[in-house]
C-alpha cells in the first residue's frame, strides 16, 4: 500500500512518541498543521492496512526485570516456515517471529523468535517449548543472547 | 515501585491505545479513575524507564528497507568494529551476542540500493563479511507481550 508524505509524517511523529497530555493527536496535527480528525483517520485507514501494527506503550523489558532476551534461531524445511512461524509467533513469551534467509554453510538457521526472560534458566525452558512445539520439523537451533546493547535509536530513515 | 495501576496500564495497553481525541479520558473512564491519574501514572512509567514511550509501532519494511546483519569479528576487534558500525546514522540498533557471528545490527535505508552501498562501505572500512538477513516473512500473532508481575 502507497502512504504519502502527510502519512510518513503522521508516522515519524506518533512514533516518536504520544504527548502525555489530555489531546495526544491534537498536539500533533497542530505540530504538523493537520487537524486532530485528519491525523486520526489516517492512523487509522494505516491500521486498518497493515502500516501501524499497533499503538501502545512500549515497555522497557530489561527494566521490568525480563534482563534475559535470547534470539532463539531454528533450521526449518522450507515448505514448513508459514506453518511453523505462525504456531512460534502466537506464543506468549515470544515478542518477534521472523523468517529470515539462510546463509550457508555458516548460518542454517530461517526461523527467529525473540523470547524474554527473568532468568537464563527460563529462556532455556522457552526454547524447550518451542523446541517441542516444532517436533520433527526442528532441523538445528541455536540462542543467541546479547551481551551488549551497543547502539539502541528510534527508528530514523536514511538518505 | 510499580502500583496496580502501573501493571493494568503495562498490560492493557501495549496495543489498542484508544485512537481518539481524548485516549487519557478514555483509558480513565474504563478503569474507573481520573484522566489526571492516567496521566500521572504514565508520566512515572516513562520517568522510570519502564516504558520507552507511548506510540504507534509500524510494520517492517513499510517505511524504507530493512535488514538485520551479522558480523563475526575477534572479540579484542569487537569494540572498534562496533564504533565504525554504530557511527553510520542508518544503524538503528546494534547488539554485541554469544556467538561466532558476535555482532548484530539492524540497518534501515530508503532503498535497497542506498542499503547496499552502505553495507559495501561497512565491509570496506571495517575489513569483515556483512551476513545479510533481510525479514521475508513476519509472524506477528501475539498481541504484546504479558508481563508477570508475581515476582
Amino acid at each position: 500500500m502507497n502512504i504519502d508524505k502527510i502519512d510518513r509524517q503522521i508516522i515519524t511523529a506518533t512514533q516518536a512518541g504520544l504527548p502525555l497530555t489530555p489531546q495526544p493527536y491534537q498536539t500533533i496535527a497542530n505540530a504538523l498543521g493537520l487537524s486532530a480528525e485528519m491525523v486520526m483517520q489516517r492512523m487509522m485507514v494505516m491500521q486498518d492496512q497493515g502500516v501501524i501494527r499497533r499503538i501502545g506503550a512500549v515497555p522497557n523489558h530489561y527494566r521490568l526485570g525480563y534482563k534475559f532476551n535470547g534470539m532463539t534461531v531454528w533450521n526449518i524445511a522450507d515448505e514448513y516456515i508459514n506453518e511453523m512461524g505462525g504456531r512460534i509467533g502466537q506464543l506468549d513469551f515470544v515478542s518477534h517471529c521472523y523468517h529470515r534467509p539462510r546463509h550457508l554453510p555458516e548460518w542454517p538457521y530461517n526461523l527467529f523468535a525473540m523470547v524474554h526472560s527473568k532468568s537464563e534458566a527460563g529462556v532455556k525452558e522457552q526454547q524447550g517449548m518451542i523446541a517441542e512445539l516444532l517436533g520433527g520439523y526442528n532441523l538445528g537451533q541455536d540462542v543467541l543472547y546479547s551481551t551488549r546493547i551497543l547502539k539502541k535509536t528510534g527508528l530514523r530513515i536514511g538518505r | 515501585m510499580l502500583t496496580a495501576m502501573h501493571k493494568q496500564l503495562l498490560n492493557d495497553y501495549q496495543q489498542d491505545f484508544p485512537l481518539s481525541p481524548t485516549p487519557y479520558q478514555d483509558i480513565a473512564s474504563s478503569l474507573g479513575v481520573t484522566e489526571e491519574d492516567v496521566l500521572l501514572a504514565f508520566n512515572e512509567l516513562a520517568d522510570e524507564h519502564f516504558i520507552s514511550r507511548i506510540g504507534s509501532i509500524i510494520v517492517p519494511n513499510h517505511i524504507g528497507v530493512s535488514t538485520l546483519v551479522a558480523m563475526a569479528v575477534p572479540v579484542e576487534q569487537l569494540q572498534s568494529i562496533a564504533d565504525i558500525v554504530s557511527r553510520y546514522p542508518e544503524v538503528n540498533h546494534n547488539y554485541e551476542r554469544e556467538n561466532r557471528f558476535n555482532l548484530w545490527f539492524v540497518m534501515i535505508a530508503k532503498d535497497d540500493e542506498y542499503l547496499q552501498s552502505v553495507i559495501e562501505t561497512i565491509e570496506t572500512e571495517s575489513g569483515f563479511n556483512a551476513m545479510q538477513l533481510p525479514l521475508l516473512a513476519d509472524y506477528f500473532i501475539n498481541l504484546g507481550f504479558e508481563m508477570d508481575f508475581d515476582d
